[in-house]
């Protein structure tokens, strides 16, 4: 329980310092601003209680908000995916083995982690990135940035569950 | 009234989502209410502490264009002294003696610490605050122009709105002929902005210069704003928009001066007289 409780801690720290320090510093073009923090909700056990999931959720958005005085839309879009994921994680596991207590790659088909990923990313930076601008008149310049951002994120997590988060 | 409780017991995750939703949109709406308690902006403690850790590691790479930076800018300042007819050596005469000097402005140097360019909102984080003399709506400007306004301070840090902010605006005028107008950022291209304001019977041109009109009590008067790069006259409007190439290069700051107006409460005490003047007829 203890080690669990450091080891998100320090999930959370991590990935809050790489998103303020490393991925908005170093602006890939002007359309492509990843955000990967929310690896953090997406790693939860499968059993956290969904309150625990959106307080959780909540938290980090907030922090990143702080960093980036963009108070309130990364904890509104972070809420959401939070309150979202246990539907889209019953959603894309279609038989009862599939299911795992954890639902990072290693444990999991890629495939499965892959789609799950994508879900997630894309309905955060949607909510995030339409919240941020809003204003539907560049609707379809938002859409792109959406789309290369997610794709961006998306490849960003799958590495880094090749690269660490194994254990 | 028991069955509401059990309801609530029952849907309990789908009531906390609508709450925390509530409390984020709140946020997001009342943006400026959220932010004046300063430990929910970038100039609190812990993020001002980790920004200038970070910045102190990567400060580093940018330090041959700073010095060269401020090279030619001693080597303009130097240039301006050597000019006036009436200087001497002595620090204490140059004050006295410099008919332009204006003692009204005071200028304390800062480093940036965080900074962004592609949001539609952009902030900057300077690693000065209220300890060094920093307070709410001083200019920032650097050694090639204007850069932002102080928006929250806390003790040794601050926050403040970029230039590249859509949030606010700021009055500028063409320095051949005098005629202003407001500057806004329009969210897109972090080197252009857009001037508006300017009657169409101004002879406008590519290349003129913009500069702070002074009539805030923000700027001075003549801090560069940045060259014409294109003009436009919309159809059915009395108006330019002007396109202004701006002068500083956004995505890469490092040291700012903030400027401090010592005018400043006597002309806001002014306008609050006009104000209530108004508001009274």
């Amino acid at each position: 329980m203890i080690g669990r409780l450091i080891k998100y801690g320090l999930m959370f720290v991590v990935l809050v310092l790489i998103q303020v320090l490393v991925l908005n510093q170093v602006q890939v073009s002007g359309y492509i601003n990843p955000f990967i923090y929310i690896l953090f909700v997406l790693l939860l056990p499968v059993s956290t209680p969904k309150y625990l999931l959106m307080v959780l959720g909540f938290l980090i958005g907030l922090s990143v908000d702080i960093f980036l005085n963009s108070l309130g839309i990364h904890a509104a879009a972070t809420v959401f995916i939070a309150y979202i994921r246990p539907l889209v994680i019953s959603s894309i596991s279609n038989r009862e083995e599939d299911r795992n207590e954890y639902p990072g790659l290693r444990q999991n088909k890629f495939l499965w982690f892959l789609s799950y990923t994508a879900i997630m990313v894309f309905t955060h930076h949607f909510i995030l990135f339409y919240l941020e601008y809003f204003t539907f008149s560049h609707f379809f310049t938002t859409f792109l940035r959406i789309l290369l951002s997610s794709v961006f994120s998306i490849f960003v997590i799958v590495l880094s569950q090749f690269l660490i988060f194994r254990e | 009234m028991r069955s509401l409780i059990r309801y609530l017991l029952k849907n309990h995750a789908f009531v906390l989502f609508i709450l925390l939703e509530t409390l984020a949109l709140a946020m997001v709406f009342n943006y400026n209410s959220f932010q004046k308690a300063t430990y929910l902006n970038s100039a609190n403690r812990v993020t001002g502490k980790v920004y200038t850790i970070y910045q102190s590691v990567t400060g580093y790479f940018g330090l041959t264009k700073i010095n060269r930076e401020l090279a030619q800018e001693n080597a303009r300042l130097r240039m301006l002294l050597e000019n006036k007819p009436d200087f001497t050596d002595n620090t204490d005469i140059i004050f006295l003696n410099l008919p332009a000097f204006d003692s009204v402005y005071r200028f304390i140097p800062a480093q940036i610490i965080s900074n962004s360019v592609n949001r539609p909102f952009n902030y900057i984080t300077l690693n000065k605050g209220s300890r060094h003399g920093i307070k709410p709506d001083m200019g920032i400007i650097s050694s090639s122009g204007i850069v932002g306004v102080v928006g929250q301070v806390s003790e040794s840090y601050s926050m403040g709105l970029s230039l590249l902010n859509q949030r606010w605006s700021i009055s500028a005028k063409l320095k051949k002929n005098g005629y202003y107008g407001s500057l806004i950022w329009q969210g897109t291209d972090y080197r252009t902005a857009i001037l508006s304001e300017i009657p169409l019977h101004v002879d406008v041109a590519i290349g003129d210069t913009v500069e702070t009109s002074g009539y805030s009590s923000i700027f001075p008067e003549g801090i560069l704003v940045g060259t014409i790069n294109g003009f436009s006259e919309p159809d059915g409007e009395n108006y330019y928009s002007i396109q202004v190439k701006l002068s500083v290069d956004f995505k890469n700051l490092s040291h700012v001066e903030v400027i401090e107006n010592r005018a400043r409460p006597e002309i806001e005490e002014l306008d609050k007289i006009l104000r209530d003047d108004r508001q009274a007829n």
